[in-house]
């Protein structure tokens, strides 16, 4: 620990490289448009806001406190069963979610079904874990977390809007088209609430994104 | 990091682990146990084609359900609670030494019996209920719900399309024999009382459907005879 006397003095909480982690996943790191990690969760629970919004929020839940818990025991770790280990705590997080679920909010977590239990194959979490967390103190692992959960989220709620409105005309299971328009014989986009159309919807994203920040485009 | 180090370590984080994830299923048991009273309450609801929504459901559930009772193969009323049998375990003894419960509903002056039944699907358990009117033969309305099928293809049978089917069809012919709805693939034909449309993709969820609703029902029938 003498490192720590040479520093010059203690880190502001928000210092300009502290907000980074949390804006850099919402922008040209985000793990979903640019790294392309998680699509799976995507294409399945986006069909309408509120169960979007619920995991979300719990994939940040996991995915914040793993990155701490794994960012203070970063320098007890054996190297040689860190992947384990990391494995292990993210799975308890997720048990530990999906038991709130069931107790608080039971509907969300029917309709969650298998993606809850699924959170743990989110590679998103152990990417950060391992790529982040294991050599980062826990007060910019936490940040880190949070912020690509964020980031996360916030591709899962773009894309639910979408799909909830143009295939349901409701936005968290209020009616938002109204029924004049019904009667003038529009009709919900019922190709919206199935999986392929999530797909289409983050390549629209992901277009969106790449033109208006052009260092995301590959040059090749 | 020697091995020892790296066995200890592994232990020790199992046992920190065990024990935080057995204390929080310890302490929320009773809450997600109360949840899927309520659930059970409003399926069994929903097949007298009440909706309930999850704050009503214990008082709905008291108002229209006006006795519950366990009845044996022979169609004998037995002790027990109805409401508290598992399926589950029930099928699994020999049919003579089942428990089966059976729910009396009185809906605006109708009398109406409701039969949970339980089978299984493509990938795990399914089950429901199904409201026969006082003639013990007509079907009132059906609700099924099932563990893990394919989403939008066999788990399509929780959906209300495909359990509308089911109302005003039959579980005995003309001459009073036993004769279940059947879920048929390619289509039911136009009329026929006793069987209802397949779900595409879901043949096995069907049969499994077909299956749950023979075998579920067979055992009633001792029971219904004697009602009538």
């Amino acid at each position: 620990m003498s490192e720590n006397t040479n520093k010059p003095k203690k880190e502001e909480l928000f210092s300009a490289k502290n907000r980074k982690l949390l804006s850099n996943p919402m922008g040209k790191d985000n793990p979903i448009t640019v790294q392309v990690l998680g699509i799976c969760s995507v294409l399945a629970v986006t069909v309408q806001l509120r169960p979007s919004l619920v995991m979300a929020l719990s994939v940040a839940a996991v995915m914040g406190v793993s990155n701490v818990v794994i960012s203070l025991l970063r320098n007890t770790i054996p190297q040689r069963i860190r992947i384990i280990v990391q494995l292990t705590v993210i799975a308890s997080m997720v048990i530990l979610v999906d038991q709130v679920l069931k107790a608080f909010f039971y509907d969300i977590s029917r309709q969650l079904s298998v993606f809850v239990g699924l959170i743990i194959t989110n590679c998103i979490i152990m990417g950060r874990l391992e790529a982040f967390a294991l050599s980062n103190k826990p007060w910019p692992s936490f940040l880190d977390g949070v912020g690509n959960a964020a980031g996360y989220g916030a591709v899962l709620l773009t894309v639910a809007f979408f799909r909830e409105l143009l295939g349901s005309g409701t936005l968290f299971g209020y009616q938002i088209v109204p029924n004049f328009i019904y009667d003038m014989g529009y009709v919900n986009n019922g190709f919206m609430i199935l999986p392929p159309m999530a797909l289409i919807t983050v390549g629209i994203i992901i277009w969106v994104q790449r033109h208006r920040n052009p260092e995301l485009v590959d040059a090749s | 990091m020697s091995n020892r180090y790296i066995f200890i370590y592994a232990s020790v984080m199992v046992i920190i682990v065990a024990l935080v994830l057995s204390s929080a299923a310890m302490i929320l048991r009773p809450l997600q146990e109360r949840n899927m009273r309520i659930e059970k309450m409003q399926n069994i609801l929903a097949s007298i084609n009440v909706t309930a929504s999850r704050g009503e459901a214990e008082q709905k559930f008291s108002q229209y359900i006006v006795e519950t009772k366990v009845i044996n193969t022979r169609g004998e009323e037995i002790q027990g609670d109805a409401f508290e049998v598992d399926l589950q375990e029930e099928n699994r003894k020999a049919p003579e030494d089942r428990m089966l419960p059976l729910f009396v509903s009185e809906v605006d002056g109708n009398t109406y019996y409701i039969v949970p039944l339980r089978g299984t699907g493509l990938w795990g358990a399914i089950w429901g209920y199904l409201s026969l009117d006082s003639d013990l033969a007509t079907i009132v309305g059906a609700n099924f719900d099932h563990a893990s099928e394919t989403p939008g293809l066999g788990a399509e049978i929780s959906e209300s399309f495909f359990q509308d089917q089911f109302k005003n069809k039959r579980i005995f012919d003309e001459a009073g024999n036993f004769t279940p709805v059947r879920v048929v693939k390619g289509g039911a034909p136009a009329g026929d009382p006793h069987s209802v449309d397949a779900i595409s993709g879901g043949t096995i969820t069907s049969n499994g459907v077909s299956n749950m609703l023979r075998e579920g029902l067979e055992v009633y029938v001792p029971y219904f005879k004697n009602l009538k």
